[in-house]
């Protein structure tokens, strides 16, 4: 149905090698995300698959079909563009309906499965206006509906949350869930945001400068990092790397340790710094504090009643259980 | 603009300007409403008399006047249809990225830079001359006889000069319309099993339609008053075959001396062109709104 496969897939602009090769297997029914600092080639990644770049080197395969050399519209893929790209001199109702208009649909099929997508997705009362009388909520959900009436093998999302505001994000995001529960279709997802990415994913893809850097379920990511960087990208806030001397109690040339997992205490602990920054949530406080002994700022989360201020001395404790460790190469030692 | 003072004192800083507009028209048309009920000949000086509506009636009856008025048309029709076109076409093969790009771009827009007088002068006897233009060498490298177009064809010619000067026009703005169009409004219509056709169809041209309505009436501003193009190739003739509205009315005054009837042959340009003016914008002077 939409199983993906890439394999030694390149892409070279000039003499830079933007994804230098990646191997990685899709399965059907899989909500996949891509996340990745900027310019890591994530979207690259994305437009390759889509076929709206030709690729440098190695093969993509589509359902079993070597589909390297197809054009865009016979891989049987849909995109939801980051600037949604709705065609604007068109109502809702032709642009959804435009692919199928593309593919010669019958006009009773085509008005069928047009009113279809939109009752999925509210948009029933607003067939007749244009795209710029919607609000950005609802420009993505034409250009999603625009992507599930062709009933695709998998579904491709370029940033498709960057321009909603918070608020909206939240429920857009839950909304594509749903839908992805709904239609059990193949979803491709990109993003910089590892909230969305550890929220929506079945499986995440942490690329870092055209590289895998590791694949694998939220949780897997988020307690087995296979090296640094990944340690660094997942989970918010960040996890407190330390090297130095403070590592080596732990037998690690580095070690990582996140907020949540350390214990505080205004009595004993293994760290004693002052706490700088008190930034309080209401349910939790995230304390920025200054550790003694050259360990520098550490981020720890405690409960929101914890009372403490700007200038007070604090005790940390690494949970020994969660503390991560990497060798000098920042790979994971386990 | 947001006190009583403050838009008082606007109203007094633009006046100046708006008198100075308002007499340098309300001049030169009163005046030449006045003369049109005259019966002014500059070959008989002092002899003005007040000559009611003759002026009009001569000039409307003049079988060369249906002529012109058809010219006329035919001569802004014509040229706005090759402009556009020609402009879209060219619009489109500019866009594509090439070596030596910026030259040509400045290249095709030459021929707006070049005066009307000496652009018509260079097409009358270098391209269309039968016996030592362009056109007459590559007939006769093909055996055929040479086309003399100003004289057999010279509403044709005449059009097909105003079109190469007004073509550069077209054509930057609808490239510059044309590389406004979001990239990921193609992607997505290759996407959605758009071929190229359907994507200019679908996409292009209605992303370019406000482009063109103003391509449209700017140029039919020009068009209706196409002069030096005329008078130095065809001088309207053969006969009247080439004379439009304008040059219809520089005939009556300074080849007739009639002034009187000239400048009733003016006022009723100046109606035409409100005319046009009026059903154009109620034609396409809704995509400009939208």
């Amino acid at each position: 149905m939409g199983s993906i496969t890439l394999s030694k897939v390149s892409k070279v602009f000039g003499a830079h090698a933007v994804i230098p090769s990646i191997d990685l297997d899709i399965n059907n029914g899989e909500f996949v995300v891509f996340v990745g600092p900027s310019g890591c080639g994530k979207s690259t990644l994305l437009r390759l698959i889509a076929g709206l770049e030709d690729v440098s080197d190695g093969d993509i395969v589509i359902d079993g079909k070597n589909a390297t050399e197809l054009p865009p519209a016979q891989r049987g893929l849909s995109m939801v563009f980051q600037s949604y790209a709705l065609y604007p001199h068109m109502s809702v109702r032709s642009n959804i309906a435009f692919p199928l208009k593309m593919a010669g649909e019958d006009k009773a099929v085509i008005d069928k499965k047009v009113s279809d997508a939109a009752r999925v997705l509210n948009l029933t009362d607003y067939l007749d206006r244009k795209p710029r009388q919607l609000s950005g909520g609802q420009r993505q959900r034409v250009a999603i509906g625009r992507a599930i009436v062709r009933q695709p093998k998998a579904f491709l999302f370029d940033e498709p949350l960057s321009n909603l505001d918070a608020a909206l994000r939240v429920n857009m995001r839950l909304e594509i869930s749903q839908l992805h529960q709904d239609l059990k279709t193949t979803m491709i997802y990109v993003t910089h945001d590892q909230v969305e990415a550890m929220t929506m994913a079945d499986k995440i893809v942490v690329l870092n400068r055209g590289r895998i850097e590791q694949v694998g379920s939220p949780l897997d990511l988020y307690h087995k990092p296979d090296n640094l960087f990944v340690a660094g990208f997942i989970g918010s806030p960040r996890m407190n790397i330390v090297s130095g001397s403070a590592a080596s109690a732990y037998q690690a040339h580095t070690m990582g340790i996140r907020p949540e997992h350390l214990v505080l205490s205004k009595e004993s602990g293994a760290w004693q710094g002052t706490v700088g920054v008190a930034e309080h949530l209401g349910s939790d406080t995230f304390l920025h504090v200054n550790v003694d002994d050259g360990i520098g700022t550490v981020t720890a989360r405690v409960s929101g009643d914890f009372a403490v201020t700007h200038g007070d001395r604090v005790f940390l404790t690494p949970d020994p259980q969660r503390v991560h460790r990497f060798d000098d190469k920042g790979l994971a030692v386990r | 603009m947001a006190t009583l003072h403050t838009r008082s004192a606007a109203r007094l800083m633009i006046a100046p300007s708006v008198l100075l507009l308002l007499a340098w028209m309300i001049v030169p048309l009163a005046m030449t409403i006045y003369f049109s009920f005259l019966r002014y000949n500059l070959l008989m000086p002092g002899m003005e008399e007040f000559a009611g509506f003759s002026n009009y009636s001569y000039f409307l009856t003049d079988p060369a006047f249906f002529q012109a008025i058809f010219n006329t048309l035919a001569i802004v029709l014509g040229v706005l249809f090759i402009t556009v076109v020609g402009g879209i076409a060219l619009a489109l093969l500019l866009d594509q990225p090439m070596f030596g790009q910026g030259i040509v771009r400045i290249l095709v827009i030459a021929p707006f830079l070049i005066m009307p007088t000496v652009a018509a002068l260079v097409w009358k006897n270098m391209f269309m001359n039968p016996v030592n233009g362009l056109f007459a060498w590559v007939a006769k490298l093909f055996g055929l006889q040479p086309f003399d177009f100003l004289a057999n064809a010279p509403l044709m010619s005449v059009i097909l000069i105003v079109a190469w000067q007004w073509l550069p026009f077209a054509t930057l703005i609808l490239l510059t319309a044309l590389q406004s169009l979001d990239e990921e409004q193609k992607e997505a219509a290759q996407m959605d099993g758009a071929g190229a056709w359907s994507r200019f169809i679908y996409l292009v041209l209605p992303h370019l339609s406000r482009a063109i309505t103003v391509v449209i009436l700017i140029q039919t501003i020009f068009l209706l008053s196409v002069f030096a193009e005329i008078l130095v190739t065809t001088n309207g003739g053969p006969g009247t075959q080439s004379t439009n509205l304008t040059f219809l009315v520089y005939a009556q005054a300074l080849l007739q001396f009639d002034v009187g009837g000239a400048s009733a042959g003016g006022i009723i340009a100046v109606i035409l062109a409100n005319i046009v003016a009026f059903f154009l914008m109620r034609m396409i002077g809704k995509t400009l709104e939208a």
